[in-house]
């Protein structure tokens, strides 16, 4: 939980109580009136005459009772708006269909950790199509849109592991765009973020060879099979070194699946587009380091 | 309205009548409102049909352990239901099968002001139905983007986007030139004595929604052009790559669509205000707060699109502003449901099929609506925003509301339409049988959107698999009561007694007409002395 679950809770159950009175009222007169009144019991109507009164307080009445909903729901909007200043700052990449995490210090992570107690601002950016960045128990969500900054913040009150899910339809595997918010304490956070290991209690890809796991990590897995069936994207089973017919500027031509060629696919999927598939992938170089994707490089080339 | 005698010698019921042309031509090239109004029946409770069954295969594909869609699949059929039930349903299904039906007997003229064109806005509606259909089968296949096409989304998705959009566009077209022939309608032809008060409600709420139709209906028409081109050339309007807005699109995009929620309850609202007098034996109370709360929700309703756009990435500031006119719409609204109650006091009620649904109106109108105080408010927004409270929200708001009151008019009007009438027992049962299925489909996803559980989801986190099978569940029976529903009809049709001129005691014009009415409606235009509810109180319903 945070401190914004109670804010938006509070404007939540007030406009409940009133919803279920209201209904409660309308249902009990409609029930009242037509065993009341019905034809056997009443069978000759009353007109009632129009009373500017009774109409007034109809205005009246229901129009202050809003007012109040509203500015409930204004007071918890000015506080899910007003990221502190002192917040910690993430970097939020949203991408079909996966989420990465950039601390300050450039620290990468699959998982958003986050410490105890500490306000954190999620600075969130969109590679390809919106996406909608949603804690559910944080009870915070706002749209990434590419081209524009947007941002949400949370101060975590709870430890635990929390779901981060995407809002925003984002196409095929929008329901599996999931990552984890584990609350830490801060001096674990802090030495995990200055590149200690430690696997945290409810990570999405705890076990996995770090070959593997990146591949998870940056959602490569979300199109691309590590065995050898077909998805969005070629499979990686036995691509390393195979034939692959690509179009290239619009000329079809046959290439080798070397180094070279996968790093270029990483960067810059759009060049070479595997003969048979749908040119969607969003370029990586913000998501992958060389580093990076030379390890992702070595790991294909034992997928055989 | 003074009893009018029937020539029984030269009466021919309006669909025996012997036009220009014969048989199926007779109604394809019909230019009389009533057989207008048939064949907008006929293709809308086909699409109806088909949508709902799109909507089974999704439950079913949501019960615990029974995928039989892919991923894909299941978004293109989110979308085509979206899409179906808005465009080709829920849109159009009251103005143009009641509204062409009723609207020109009901304020004492013969027909609709431009039959042609009348017939025209029908050939346009089967045109953009046909296109949304061929756009599923070909060119990349069916579209995937939900009904309300996204940007960027809509832009790099594979599939057939601008034939869907164009489809929309064409039918945008027909519910704009429906709107223009509603409006001038009721401008022009109101029988002798016929003031705008005392126009029946129903009448009322055609006249508000068509204005809604002529003026909200071209911006979703030039978006979905501007998406058609951004797909072929590129033009950068909305791809942020190329300097567009995406944020431009959602603008655009609910200036309609918020409004056409509009279109779609408000003719629903006017022939529930038609129906409580009559049953209630009673004139509506506060006929002029029903008639202008209409006009007001027409107009109101039109500024609060960015309520669909909290959490998008627009401006706070503009974020307030939308909460507080949606909260003001609100009012209104309220405001019917409180008039409907005080024409049931007092009076002599009896609760027939076409009151028992709009007695079920109010209920579920009443979930819809208070449960979009929730959404209209900021900060709960943000909670729920995207997730199946939003889904639950609606289908209150546009199944139980438009929906039932469309049942409703359903009940009301088909003895007078067929000249037959149902089995009003079976009704009864059918009616009991939706209704609880509608409350089991669709009150757990309340639940499951306050607990985090996104919409347009293929699959969903395991805590939420109970609330799922229940809604799953609640569906079918829904269904099985829809079917029972139609059969008690399609019954009625063929094999039902013969009803009456007044089966109910109405006091509209209508009623005055022979059941079902001749070619020319009334052989003499009356001349109107009093208003719609004003009933001889000796006379017993039926």
């Amino acid at each position: 939980m945070a401190t914004s679950t109670g804010v938006v809770d509070g404007a939540l159950i007030y406009i409940l109580a009133m919803s279920v009175l209201l209904l409660f009222l309308i249902v009990f007169f409609m029930i009242y009136f037509a065993v009341r009144y019905r034809a056997s019991r009443n069978p000759v109507p009353s007109e009632l005459p129009e009373s500017p009164l009774i109409e007034a307080i109809w205005v009246i009445v229901p129009t202050l009772l809003v007012t109040t909903m509203f500015i409930y729901g204004l007071t918890g909007f000015r506080f899910l708006r007003s990221a502190p200043a002192n917040s910690l700052v993430v970097k939020v990449y949203a991408r079909q269909w996966s989420w990465l995490f950039e601390y300050d210090n450039g620290k990468k992570s699959a998982d958003l950790i986050v410490p105890l107690g500490k306000n954190v601002r999620c600075e969130l950016i969109s590679a390809d199509v919106i996406h909608g960045f949603y804690v559910p128990a944080f009870r915070i969500q706002q749209d990434a849109v590419p081209g524009l900054a947007t941002y949400a913040w949370f101060n975590a009150t709870t430890m635990g592991s929390y779901y981060i899910l995407c809002s925003q339809y984002c196409g095929r595997r929008h329901s599996a765009m999931i990552a984890k918010l584990i609350v830490v304490p801060p001096d674990q956070f802090e030495a995990w973020r200055q590149g200690k290991k430690i696997e945290f209690t409810g990570a999405s890809y705890a076990n996995m060879p770090a070959g593997e796991r990146l591949l998870y990590e940056r959602g490569c897995v979300s199109c691309h099979s590590l065995e050898d069936n077909k998805m969005m994207g070629p499979p990686f089973k036995g691509l390393f070194g195979s034939q692959v017919v690509v179009t290239t500027a619009g000329v079809q031509r046959t290439v080798v699946a070397d180094s070279a060629y996968i790093h270029k696919s990483i960067v810059d999927p759009g060049a070479d587009i595997v003969s048979g598939f749908p040119n969607t992938m969003p370029p990586s170089k913000d998501v992958v380091s060389e580093d990076e994707i030379g390890r992702i490089i070595s790991y294909l080339k034992g997928l055989k | 309205m003074a009893e009018r005698e029937t020539h029984e010698s030269d009466y021919v019921p309006y669909f025996l009548h012997k036009g220009k042309y014969p048989g199926a031509l007779g109604w394809l090239l019909a230019t009389d409102h009533k057989r207008i109004g048939l064949l907008y029946l006929a293709c809308i409770a086909t699409f109806f049909s088909v949508a709902v069954i799109i909507g089974v295969i999704m439950r079913i594909n949501m019960l615990p352990g029974h995928v039989i869609l892919t991923a894909q699949q299941y978004n293109a059929a989110f979308t085509l239901h979206g899409i179906i039930m808005v465009f080709l349903v829920v849109i159009p299904a009251v103005p143009t099968i009641f509204g062409n039906f009723f609207l020109p007997i009901l304020i004492g003229g013969r027909d609709m002001i431009f039959p042609r064109l009348n017939l025209f806005t029908w050939y346009l509606f089967v045109l953009g139905a046909v296109l949304a259909l061929v756009s599923v089968f070909f060119g990349g296949g069916a579209v995937d983007t939900g009904w309300t096409f996204y940007v960027p989304f809509s832009l790099k998705t594979t599939v057939n986007v601008p034939l869907a959009v164009f489809a929309v566009f064409i039918l945008g077209m027909s519910s704009i030139l429906t709107g223009i022939n509603i409006v001038t309608t009721v401008h022009q032809l109101r029988a002798p004595g016929m003031g705008f008060f005392r126009m029946p409600l129903s009448v009322w709420g055609f006249y508000a929604t068509a204005w809604v139709q002529i003026l909200a209906t071209p911006i979703i028409g030039i978006t979905m052009l501007l998406v058609v081109m951004e797909r072929l050339f590129g033009i950068g309007v909305f791809d942020p790559a190329k300097g567009g807005d995406p944020l431009l699109y959602q603008h655009l995009f609910w200036i309609y669509s918020h409004p056409a929620v509009y279109i779609m309850i408000l003719p629903a609202m006017g022939v529930i205000s038609d129906i409580f007098p009559v049953f209630s034996r009673k004139n509506i109370y506060g006929y002029k707060m029903i008639a202008f709360s209409s006009l007001a929700i027409a107009s109101v309703g039109s500024l609060v699109w960015g309520h669909h756009m909290y959490v998008s990435g627009q401006s706070d500031t503009a974020g307030i502003i939308f909460s507080l006119l949606t909260f003001l719409v609100a009012v209104p609204s309220a405001i019917k449901v409180f008039n409907w109650l005080a024409t049931m006091y007092k009076g002599s009620i009896q609760v027939e099929p076409p009151f028992l649904y709009a007695l079920s109106f109010i209920f579920l109108f009443s979930i819809g609506g208070l449960t979009g105080l929730f959404l209209g408010a900021l900060s709960p927004n943000v909670q729920l925003h995207n997730t199946y409270f939003v889904v639950a929200h609606f289908h209150y708001v546009i199944f139980g509301g438009m929906g039932f009151g469309l049942a409703a008019a359903v009940h009301y009007w088909f003895p007078k339409m067929t000249g037959k009438m149902y089995n009003k027992p079976l009704s009864v049962v059918a009616w009991l049988v939706v209704f609880v299925g509608f409350n089991i489909f669709y009150f757990p996803m309340f639940i499951l959107g306050w607990e985090g559980m996104p919409r347009r989801y293929y699959d969903y986190l395991p805590q939420f698999a109970t609330l799922h099978q229940v809604a799953s569940i609640g569906s079918f029976i829904m269904v099985a009561g829809l079917v029972l529903v139609a059969g008690n009809l399609l019954r009625g049709l063929v094999a039902g007694a013969r009803a009456p001129a007044n089966p109910w005691g109405g006091a509209t014009l209508e009623w005055t007409l022979p059941s079902p009415p001749g070619q020319e409606d009334f052989e003499e235009i009356p001349v109107i002395t009093h208003g719609p509810y004003e009933f001889d109180k000796k006379e017993s319903g039926a």
